[in-house]
């Protein structure tokens, strides 16, 4: 009895950790699978088509609120995500980095598709009327605002820092913040589409 | 004129709560509708009334406006937001001592066939026993406090709009909970759970750790809650700056409404030895009766 009470034990523990192990998944970046609601939206892309979160199923997209005249944060950022990219296995093809616009004031579609581009065929700029940005920075619960603008105009936006992660089905999975690598990303981006 | 088309569209709901609104107006209506019924000699005096109507209002504004964008997005409001919740709005409730004026202004049978059977059942009696035990209700009291700072709790609960809803309503339920077990008009042998020392020291005791986590926070040189700066501020603040003043109105407010906790006490308990309590006008027997 107690030599198979023994063997129960034992095929017990191995059960379990065979679970550990299958079940196990490693993000650099933070979880947040399920936490925040599907890709939606109703925007314009940078090519003047208007687009939703439908147009995305199928490939991950990774969401960034910014804006072009941007000092610091988004240019660093979306060039990090470029880097990323380019060291994924397919090296960036299914995924789509779209890029909103907080500032649809200055920030037209053509000076949008300039900036976008610059950094890789897998970037998207996205500008929406006032109530469509509101509506989608109030779904990711994101916010923006202005700061007063100098003598000469110009002005700076506070934003959010994070990029939103979606997989296929427009699932929210990961939060990329400014400490994450290229690296650690790109491996993330790896296992996601791996999946 | 745009300044007051501002204004109103600053006392819009934010994201909008049935129940809330519910909660909020049904309880200054059938409060209303009490006060008409309740004879002049039972009339609670202006300062309860008041009290009443500025607690649900203040639980209304910081639940129900535009101060609820903002609770989401700059760490010293949500802090005002959660002094309110938990401390502020249920107070000034508590202290206004409502509930023989709301069982008159319920419609009869609401209070004889919902209400006396739900509050005379065995479970829900056990389960008010336990959540206001006198060693339960204070250790939830901070614990609730600490939990929803912890700051991956509150990154998640920031994220997440149900997470979001369980973290507010679960402070404004704990805070009546708390604020009727501490400032109930009884003494102990009236009928009070807890005697009037023993709630005194409770009082105290638990305004410690809150002290010590509002200063730690507010001292704090590093930033522990990114999620505002991850998810944008409502307006250019460093994150410091945000962290240290939600930090101070978790430490000195907070405290203060223990203290004032303490003196309402102190002034029942001084108040009772002199034997002038009139039982006619005890509360929270409405219920019980």
């Amino acid at each position: 009895m107690p030599q198979r009470l023994k063997l129960l034990f034992a095929a017990l523990a191995a059960c379990a950790a065979l679970a550990a192990c299958t079940h196990k998944e490693h993000w650099h970046t933070d979880n947040i699978d399920g936490l925040m609601p599907k890709l939606d939206l109703n925007m314009t892309d940078d090519a003047g088509q208007p687009v939703t979160g439908a147009t995305y199923r199928g490939k991950t997209v990774l969401l960034y609120f910014g804006y072009t005249n941007c000092p610091d944060v988004c240019p660093t950022t979306l060039a990090k995500l470029a880097q990323a990219l380019k060291d994924t296995k397919n090296h960036g093809a299914g995924t789509q980095v779209l890029f909103v616009t907080v500032d649809p004031k200055r920030d037209t579609l053509s000076r949008m598709h300039e900036y976008v581009h610059a950094f890789g065929p897998w970037f998207v700029g996205l500008r929406g009327t006032h109530d469509e940005l509101r509506a989608l920075t109030k779904r990711y619960r994101v916010t923006y605002s202005y700061a007063k603008p100098d003598k000469d105009g110009n002005y700076e936006v506070t934003h959010s820092t994070a990029v939103f992660v979606f997989d296929g089905t427009g699932r929210s999975k990961l939060l990329i913040l400014p400490r994450d690598s290229a690296k650690a990303i790109a491996a993330d981006l790896d296992q996601l589409a791996s999946r | 004129m745009p300044d007051l088309k501002a204004a109103l569209a600053f006392l819009l709901p934010w994201e909008f709560s049935p129940p809330a609104l519910i909660l909020c107006v049904g309880a200054v209506l059938f409060y209303v509708r009490g006060l008409r019924r309740v004879p002049a000699a039972e009339h609670p005096g202006f300062g309860r009334r008041l009290a009443f109507f500025s607690g649900w209002a203040l639980i209304y504004f910081v639940l129900q406006t535009h101060w609820d964008y903002l609770s989401q997005h700059m760490f010293f409001i949500h802090r005002i937001q959660h002094l309110v919740l938990h401390h502020l709005g249920p107070f000034l409730v508590v202290l206004a001592q409502p509930l023989p004026v709301l069982a008159r202004g319920l419609p009869a049978g609401v209070v004889d066939r919902v209400l006396r059977p739900f509050w005379r059942n065995a479970v829900t009696r056990f389960v008010y026993g336990v959540l206001q035990n006198w060693a339960v209700a204070p250790v939830l009291f901070v614990g609730l406090i600490f939990f929803w700072l912890t700051p991956s709790i509150h990154f998640d609960a920031m994220l997440n709009a149900r997470l979001y809803l369980v973290m507010n309503w679960s402070m404004l339920i704990d805070g009546m909970l708390f604020w009727a077990l501490m400032l109930d008009p009884r003494s102990r042998h009236e009928g009070a759970l807890i005697g009037y020392g023993p709630r005194i020291f409770l009082l105290l005791l638990t305004s410690l750790p809150q002290i010590f986590l509002g200063a730690a926070i507010g001292l704090a040189r590093h930033e522990l809650y990114d999620v505002y700066s991850v998810c944008g501020r409502a307006w250019p603040m460093s994150p410091l700056e945000d962290q240290s003043l939600g930090g101070l109105i978790t430490w000195i407010p907070a405290g203060m409404m223990h203290l004032l906790g303490v003196l309402v006490l102190l002034g029942r308990w001084m108040h009772s030895d002199q034997g002038s309590t009139k039982p006619g006008a005890l509360p929270a027997v409405s219920l019980n009766a």
